[in-house]
């Protein structure tokens, strides 16, 4: 793949490598140096910032808050995915009354900022009279809406990237429209289509650090909070490090996930990919 | 409406400052992330190691986290002083430009393999081979997946409101000390982000596509 762009090396190439190898490294390592030495030299590293993440009670804590982050994004994965057939479905109905809404329900909620949708539910709806609305609900509806959008487009590439003839048969042996879609194209379409699903998944996670500008009691809020103890040196470069370090930690695992299951995919399914990839 | 007209002031200051942001972002997050792309498919190994690792880890890093970082950390680390505005510009590019980098490398795979066969026949070396004859053939493919990659960015530029930055996101916060209704205010805001990502960019992005489209 990208091989191509370059012949075998020779002496004179081999020669050119090292020395852009070395000047990579050295840049690399003088960019890290620095941020590195910044931190120490404004004293990031002292123990007296440090000293917060040894108590049992924040250790404790900050188990729960992971604990909050894997909820929010547990109830929004279901959902989402959930929404996401719904929607599909309903896009491909043959109906037009059926159809419309669930396309434009897509195309509006991919164009609203997820955050703003949280601010809806969390202070928009309680100002006209709405109860019962929890940093948490506020969360987990507004990541189902927008997710549940996005990956209603993934299913429909997916059941759009089959051979037409998979169709044709099911409806040839007497299945109606919705069996066919149900019994025959979503499962293929979901296995074709499990990469740019977990991705999506990837981000969700990514996004339910959005809940700690709401209020919502996670992980970056937590951490946050934490660096505003004044009595412990306001450690917020610390904080932020090991809130950092925790998502980091927690999406590699699911796209590990990601790559595991797309090199199972593709040793097996040979059916064209679509394209359906949406930034978080 | 009352709300919007009312505070018209409020609502243009806050779109303006988006837009800002949103353009700068577009346009550090364009020339880095293509940077990256380059780096991840040179002849160098270590060049490609560092722009692996700078795109898994800040691509598996939530934005609110960077912008956190550059809003409330940057400051303890006595360094020259930016506002907000710039740091939140600055975070924004850093994470945009890994989605960037992924849209273009993608890109680049997509260029037939003949079309840099060619170029190395002719004696053209890895960086003419790489601007001169793949970059401006993977840059038109790449247009949908890229555009899709801004209008992500269009919406993320609101995370910034959490961070002391005036923009269409802090509108909320505004509108809730001045005792105005929180609902209609919002979902203007709402409504401005949908004109602006399904009535200007993707139509945009269609009408690219179809304008750049290869024959293959």
């Amino acid at each position: 793949m990208s091989a191509v762009l370059f012949d075998v090396p020779g002496p004179k190439a081999r020669t050119r490598n090292v020395y852009l190898n070395t000047v990579t490294v050295i840049v690399v390592v003088g960019i890290i140096g620095f941020i590195l030495f910044r931190f120490y030299e404004s004293g990031q590293f002292t123990a007296q910032k440090w000293e917060i993440f040894t108590f049992p009670r924040v250790q404790e804590m900050f188990l729960t808050v992971i604990g909050t982050t894997l909820k929010a994004f547990a109830v929004a994965a279901v959902g989402s995915l959930v929404l996401g057939i719904i929607l599909a479905f309903g896009r491909l109905a043959e109906a037009k009354w059926l159809s419309l809404p669930c396309y434009w329900f897509t195309e509006l909620f991919r164009a609203v900022p997820l955050l703003i949708l949280m601010m809806i539910m969390y202070y928009g709806l309680p100002s006209v009279g709405v109860k019962g609305i929890t940093p948490f609900i506020a969360v987990v509806v507004g990541l189902i809406l927008y997710n549940g959008s996005v990956l209603a487009e993934v299913f429909r590439a997916g059941i759009a990237s089959l051979p037409k003839g998979q169709r044709e048969a099911g409806l040839a042996i007497g299945l109606s429209n919705g069996q066919v879609l149900r019994t025959i194209l979503l499962p293929q379409a979901v296995r074709a289509m499990l990469p740019v699903i977990i991705a999506q998944l990837v981000v969700i996670m990514k996004d339910t650090a959005l809940g700690s500008l709401i209020t919502y009691n996670e992980i970056l809020y937590y951490a946050t909070f934490l660096g505003s103890q004044g009595q412990y040196g306001s450690p917020v470069v610390p904080g932020l490090m090991v809130a950092a370090v925790i998502y980091v930690g927690l999406c590699l695992i699911l796209s590990g996930v990601a790559r595991y299951t797309e090199f199972k995919m593709s040793s097996r399914v040979k059916v064209v990919k679509a394209k359906a990839g949406i930034a978080g | 409406m009352n709300v919007l007209l009312d505070n018209s002031q409020l609502f243009i200051d806050g779109f303006k400052n988006t837009g800002i942001l949103f353009i700068f972002s577009a346009f550090f997050s364009l020339i880095l992330g293509t940077i990256v792309a380059g780096m991840r498919v040179s002849p160098a190994p270590a060049m490609r190691a560092a722009g692996t690792f700078y795109v898994n880890s800040v691509r598996n890093t939530p934005l609110t986290l960077i912008l956190a970082f550059f809003a409330l950390g940057y400051p303890k680390l006595g360094l020259p002083e930016i506002s907000f505005m710039n740091a939140a510009i600055v975070g924004l590019s850093l994470y945009t430009a890994t989605y960037v980098s992924e849209a273009i490398r993608s890109g680049i795979n997509t260029v037939s393999v003949g079309q840099s066969e060619a170029a190395r026949a002719i004696g053209l070396p890895f960086m003419q081979t790489l601007t001169l004859i793949v970059l401006p053939q993977a840059f038109r493919s790449v247009v949908p997946p890229l555009f899709s990659v801004f209008i992500a960015l269009l919406k993320n530029t609101t995370v910034a409101a959490g961070f002391s930055v005036l923009e269409a996101g802090s509108i909320r916060a505004t509108l809730s000390d001045l005792g105005e209704p929180l609902l209609p205010g919002l979902l203007w805001v709402a409504l401005i982000f949908v004109l602006l990502v399904l009535g200007i960019l993707s139509p945009l992005q269609r009408y690219l596509e179809k304008k750049w489209k290869v024959a293959r």
